[in-house]
């Protein structure tokens, strides 16, 4: 490829950010869609592979001693050291890293040159795994008061809707047109959730175009609609996300919020969530937070207080829970919006379903959250997670944040979820990775016209992919009949209920984690009962049939047989408990008088017997390496 | 009885209980010699029985003729009693404040309990030190037993037998003991069975201004070191800290007199420093403001998670010297009865799976902490709610327990125990029926005749049916040295011990039940298969005979 200025440097460094004693020499290969870097080790072949979709930025570092350091941030929150001998080869990689990780066009990302063994059938069935109109339906609808509007099935009212939307069948087509007209970029209030129980339901939009004193008869209807559609309430709230002074600042531009006198029986309520330049300069900080080394306690909970990460995932949630409250126990409607309808809009209505609806917080559920209320409402994927090279300040962690509203909810309801934190992870590295073609493109629109089609031709779906690895990502705590997952969750938004999510964003720092997953003991205990089962209906079998063979002998020797049992044993892996940390970094350095332990690694004799996974220090046994569905882009 | 000259009203009718996540109870509130009991004579409502010993302050107020007592708990526990009447109330508040802050320990719970329960084995025999010394002598001929501190005068807060080394004589001990602080000299902590190095502990050593040496307290250390081998010294106080000990006499080791031996300095803070720290930890924890920057901002200033990370990063320091490092190790900090102990006792938590059984852990408990003369009296006295000030009260054992709990989320699986076992010997750390933790020595314990006159926790913990509620279900015996993170990231807020009145444990506790459901059902399904195909081997080996004839 053209940009590929050297495809090979031999004598690279690896660095390991937690212990200097694991670098490592090999070779890097830049390929058109990895960084391939191969250990020169020649027993365990190890080998490091970064997709360039993934790499979020790369700086060259001041050149030390070793040589020419060369930093690759990733977009997972991977950060990876090089060290080049040379420093023309370290610019060279540089140079055709900036410009690899940086496409400008969609047709370079990673998810059109992927091309797994799978037959054009297969690969056009795996779009088929979700069909939105099923879900609808599974939802109750269309029903006596809402139906599909065929109004923008040309994408003409409002280009970044879907074409199918679900109106109130009591407003007319004037009435739809005329209430986008009033509303930022055309987002007119359509539904976003209905719940069969009690006919409420969440609406979305974006801002009205109000003003200082504005107003639109039609989008009045329109809200006037929505609540009655809802036949048992007097009321409706309309819930603008965003915090008062930026939408007050918003009139001056001719936008602005609904006017309690204009409209009939709404009650209007603010819910400060901030803006996008906020929530990236914000995770921006939490990232610098989560890379520091071996920082002081102080420092980690100072850095993490001055990221105010945790106050915004908090507003998010507070949001999710006045709204699904109002649904679920006042049975009130509420129509939803921010300014353009497609980010804390988009937070806010999903996590509102998570807290209301179990099927959200299934594999399946989520999987069409994600399709309905992201990818087809117009959430600007593309922008947002900085796919194309563009505007930076279009870049902004919306994505993230909802899926850490998910999981902060599974902390507080361990047993409400189907899916385990691994899928979380999972669906955040398949978002900015570009492997799949679900998260290209910015609407449904652009996704049709722009690229005509090539997405569905050329790009496979993640659902699938997801779905058949769910042994993977199902939580063993599951249980869909437990008090927790009957109705809405209540979770407690007290600020000591949000924590840091260390598995995200220290997701490959592995001496942070704890050493034995009680998950991934949990789930081998699963597996093994599920074998047990089928094992004991064969036996069982086999009995019957022994039995009506031989009834006279089993009954006479029943006494004797169940006398001694064998014990059992979980088969659960210890040995990933015995990797000794590296602590003597820490304690170099301070007092005059300190002595300093030696620094080489020395076999001691405790280490001989460390069990047979973990050889040594490089290998450290991990949930990559054992069964990883990402397993060929991350490490292999 | 006396306690009747301190309780004024025994007994107000109509007052209603108030505590958080749980409806409010109305009922007759009793006052006992050591209860304060509530109850609403219904059957299915919880009755509340209150230890004096485990309320650490108490608050009032009156709106009209209704009072309401505030009642903070030791274990953080914060209930409310509005009780009609005014004078009731004021007597009832007095009585309280008088109950619960008893200064003689014979009056004590603990010497008026009697169990329930049969004592199947008692538990004052759980730690034999002659036994201990028994399986000592099974792997190393080094160590003996000496009874040189029997009548507790070498050293008051030791108990009577120690193990020393082999080759130190008696009298050399006697002079050792008057070269260190509070006559605590070098002893046996821990044997690691895998390369036979040592952990020793100790107090700072008297070199004062001056310094002084002692030529036995050398010779005694460095009988623990093999020909050629080097030893660490480890200090639990920075070296600024040691330093400004040698004005009052105290200091540490000096490299000339030491040279077989290299000094390592950490940062565990003095226990009045910790006490501070507990109770800014437990006022962010009850922080109604709802904020987040002032939950992260108090939470941080509080520098408990510091402390922890300081004491576990000790500790592993300590285990890596002697697993990785093939070296023994002395620990010391100023009395050797605080940071000493916590950082022993992780140490052999981290090497030895022992020390990760239940049995083996009380064993720990009761050889690192309560005959090793852990000053639980003084340090337990008063938890996060005191508002006196504050005398020797100190959340040691607390910490360290928090570091257990650190390295228990880490490796689910290498710990028979579970976190509830950790926060009952919390609460019973500071207030309990048993008398355990009463006195702060072994020699005050025989004075009490604390074996004699009260019950030992061990006898009530140790019998299967409450057993039954500490084990871990992952538990999977793991016999490799366990290294924990030390990371800020790896490590957490203790919510079981500081948010557990909080917040609603519902959801969480349903996870539990299911994690243990799982496992149960998984060893019935083991088990059934087993027999099955035991049935079916039998019957395939007693037909094949009937078949070919």
């Amino acid at each position: 490829m053209e940009h590929i200025r050297m495809p090979k440097v031999e004598n690279v460094w690896l660095v390991d950010r937690s212990s200097s004693r694991r670098t490592q020499v090999g070779t890097l290969y830049l390929t058109a869609t990895h960084t391939i870097f191969v250990g020169k080790g020649s027993e365990d072949r190890n080998e490091l592979w970064v997709l360039h979709s993934l790499v979020c930025n790369v700086v060259k570092h001041k050149a030390s001693q070793s040589g020419y350091p060369l930093l690759i941030h990733c977009k997972n929150f991977q950060v990876i050291q090089f060290i080049f001998p040379q420093e023309s080869d370290c610019h060279d990689v540089y140079i055709s890293l900036s410009r690899l990780s940086r496409p400008e066009k969609y047709e370079e990302l990673y998810c059109f040159s992927f091309n797994p063994n799978v037959g054009k059938a297969e690969r056009e069935h795996s779009w088929d795994f979700l069909d939105l109109k099923a879900e609808y339906s599974q939802m109750g609808l269309p029903n006596k008061l809402w139906h599909v509007s065929p109004i923008n099935r040309e994408y003409r009212v409002c280009d970044t809707y879907p074409a199918d939307l679900f109106v109130p069948k009591s407003v007319t087509l004037p009435v739809i047109v005329g209430s986008s007209k009033f509303r930022s970029r055309g987002r007119f209030p359509t539904l976003s959730y209905y719940c069969k129980e009690n006919h409420a339901t969440i609406c979305r939009s974006s801002q009205p175009l109000s003003g200082f004193s504005a107003r639109c008869l039609e989008d009045e209807q329109m809200l006037q609609a929505i609540m009655k559609s809802n036949p048992e309430s007097r009321f409706m709230y309309v819930v603008d996300t965003r915090p008062k002074l930026n939408a007050m600042a918003n009139r001056a531009a001719g936008k602005g919020y609904e006017n309690e006198d204009n409209y009939c029986n709404i009650k209007f309520q603010f819910i400060g969530i901030e803006n996008i330049h906020v929530m990236r300069n914000s995770q921006q900080k939490l990232i610098e937070v989560s890379a520091l080394r071996s920082p002081s306690m102080g420092e980690f909970l100072t850095g993490l207080e001055n990221s105010d990460w945790l106050r915004h995932i908090k507003s998010i949630m507070e949001a999710g829970l006045f709204i699904s409250k109002a649904v679920a126990e006042e049975g009130v409607s509420v129509l939803v919006h921010c300014s353009d309808g497609w980010d804390r809009t988009a937070q806010v209505c999903s996590v509102a379903s998570v807290l209301l609806d179990p099927y959200y917080r299934t594999l399946k559920g989520l999987m069409v959250l994600f399709e309905k209320d992201w990818v087809s409402f117009g959430h600007r994927f593309s922008h947002r997670c900085g796919h194309l090279i563009g505007e930076a300040k279009e870049v902004s962690p919306v994505i993230d944040q909802f899926l850490e509203c998910i999981w902060q909810l599974m902390e507080q309801f361990p047993c409400a979820f189907e899916y385990n934190e691994k899928f979380l992870i999972s669906i955040h590295n398949h978002i900015y990775s570009c492997h799949y073609g679900n998260f290209i493109c910015n609407s449904q629109k652009e996704r049709k016209d722009l690229i005509l089609c090539i997405i569905k031709e050329k790009t496979h779906s993640i659902w699938p992919h997801l779905w058949e690895n769910k042994l993977d990502f199902m939580n063993p705590l599951f249980k869909p009949d437990q008090s927790q997952n009957q109705g809405l969750l209540r979770p407690s938004t007290a600020p000591y209920c949000f924590k840091y999510w260390r598995r995200l964003y220290n997701r490959f720092d592995r001496e942070l984690h704890p050493r034995q997953s009680e998950l991934d003991s949990l789930m081998t205990v699963k597996e093994e009962t599920q074998q047990l089962e089928e094992e004991l209906a064969l036996y069982e079998q086999k009995m019957a049939v022994l039995d009506k063979e031989h009834a006279k002998t089993l009954y006479m020797q029943k006494g004797v047989l169940d006398s001694k049992q064998a014990l059992w044993s979980l088969p659960l892996d210890t040995s990933l408990a015995n990797t000794p940390q590296d602590y003597i970094s820490g304690f170099i350095g301070g007092a005059p008088n300190v002595f300093t332990l030696q620094q080489g690694e020395r076999e001691s004799s405790g280490v001989a017997d460390f069990s047979s996974h973990s050889s040594g220090e490089e290998s450290l046994p991990s949930e990559e390496s054992v069964k990883d569905p990402d397993s060929d882009e991350t490490a292999m | 009885m006396e306690f009747a000259e301190l309780i004024k009203t025994p007994r107000v009718d109509g007052v209603d209980l108030h505590r958080p996540f749980m409806p409010t109870v109305e009922g007759t509130l009793c006052l006992t010699g050591h209860h304060l009991i509530l109850s609403s004579r219904q059957d299915n409502t919880e009755e509340l029985w209150l230890l004096h010993a485990n309320i650490d302050s108490i608050e009032k107020r009156f709106v009209g003729s209704l009072g309401t007592i505030i009642v903070k708990c030791k274990d953080l526990r914060v209930i409310q009693l509005d009780i009609p009447g005014m004078e009731e109330c004021l007597n009832i508040a007095s009585s309280i404040e008088a109950l619960s802050t008893l200064d003689s320990v014979s009056l004590m719970y603990p010497f008026f309990y009697r169990p329930l329960f049969e004592v199947i084995e008692d538990g004052w025999q759980l730690f034999v030190p002659e036994e201990a010394f028994k399986d000592l002598e099974s792997m190393t001929d080094e160590w003996r037993l000496s009874e040189v501190n029997k009548d507790f005068s070498v050293c008051p807060s030791y108990p009577s037998l120690l193990t020393v080394p082999k080759d130190i004589d008696d009298e050399s001990l006697c002079k050792a003991a008057s070269f260190r602080h509070g006559g605590r000299f070098p002893v046996l902590s821990y044997y690691h069975k895998k390369n036979g190095m040592v952990m020793m502990r100790a107090a700072q050593p008297l070199t004062g201004t001056n310094g002084r040496r002692c030529k036995e307290d050398e010779k005694l250390i460095n009988a623990t070191l093999c020909a050629g081998k080097r030893g660490y010294i480890i200090d639990t106080r920075t070296i600024a800290v040691a330093q400004q000990a040698k004005a009052r006499g105290g200091g540490f080791e000096q490299e000339a007199n030491y040279p077989q031996w290299r000094r390592i300095h950490k940062a565990i803070e003095r226990s009045n420093v910790l006490q501070d720290s507990l109770i800014k930890l437990v006022e962010a924890c009850n922080d109604q403001s709802h904020s987040m920057d002032r939950w992260l901002s108090k939470l941080e200033a509080s520098n408990w998670q510091s402390n922890v990370k300081e004491i576990l990063t000790t500790a592993c320091l300590a285990a890596q010297c002697i697993d990785r490092e093939g070296a023994s190790v002395l620990v010391h900090g100023t009395e050797g009865t605080d940071s000493t102990l916590q950082v022993t006792s992780l140490a052999q938590i981290i090497l030895d799976p022992a020390c990760r059984t239940i049995r083996g852990f009380e064993v720990l408990i009761e050889r690192e902490w309560l005959q090793a003369g852990h000053p639980f009296q003084q340090r337990c006295a008063q938890s996060a709610y005191s508002n006196g000030k504050p005398r020797s009260e100190a959340p040691v054992f607390l910490l360290f327990l928090d570091c257990v709990w650190q390295i228990l989320r880490q490796f689910p699986c290498s710990f028979q125990f579970n976190e509830n076992l950790l926060i009952m010997f919390f609460e019973h750390a500071y207030a309990s029926q048993f008398g355990t933790f009463l006195g702060n020595c072994v020699a005050e314990r025989v004075k009490l005749q604390l074996s004699q006159k009260t019950v030992s926790l061990w006898s009530w913990v140790n019998r299967p049916q409450e057993l039954e509620r500490f084990l871990n279900p992952l538990y999977e015996p793991n016999n490799l040295v366990i290294w924990p993170s030390v990371a800020p990231q790896s490590l957490l807020l203790w919510e079981g011990v500081f948010l557990r009145w909080n917040r609603s444990t519902k959801c969480l506790d349903e996870a539990c039940q299911e994690m243990v459901h799982i496992i149960e059902y998984n060893k019935e399904l083991q088990n059934k298969v087993n027999s099955l195909r035991r049935q079916l081997a039998q019957l395939e080996t007693e037909e094949s005979p009937l078949q070919t004839p």
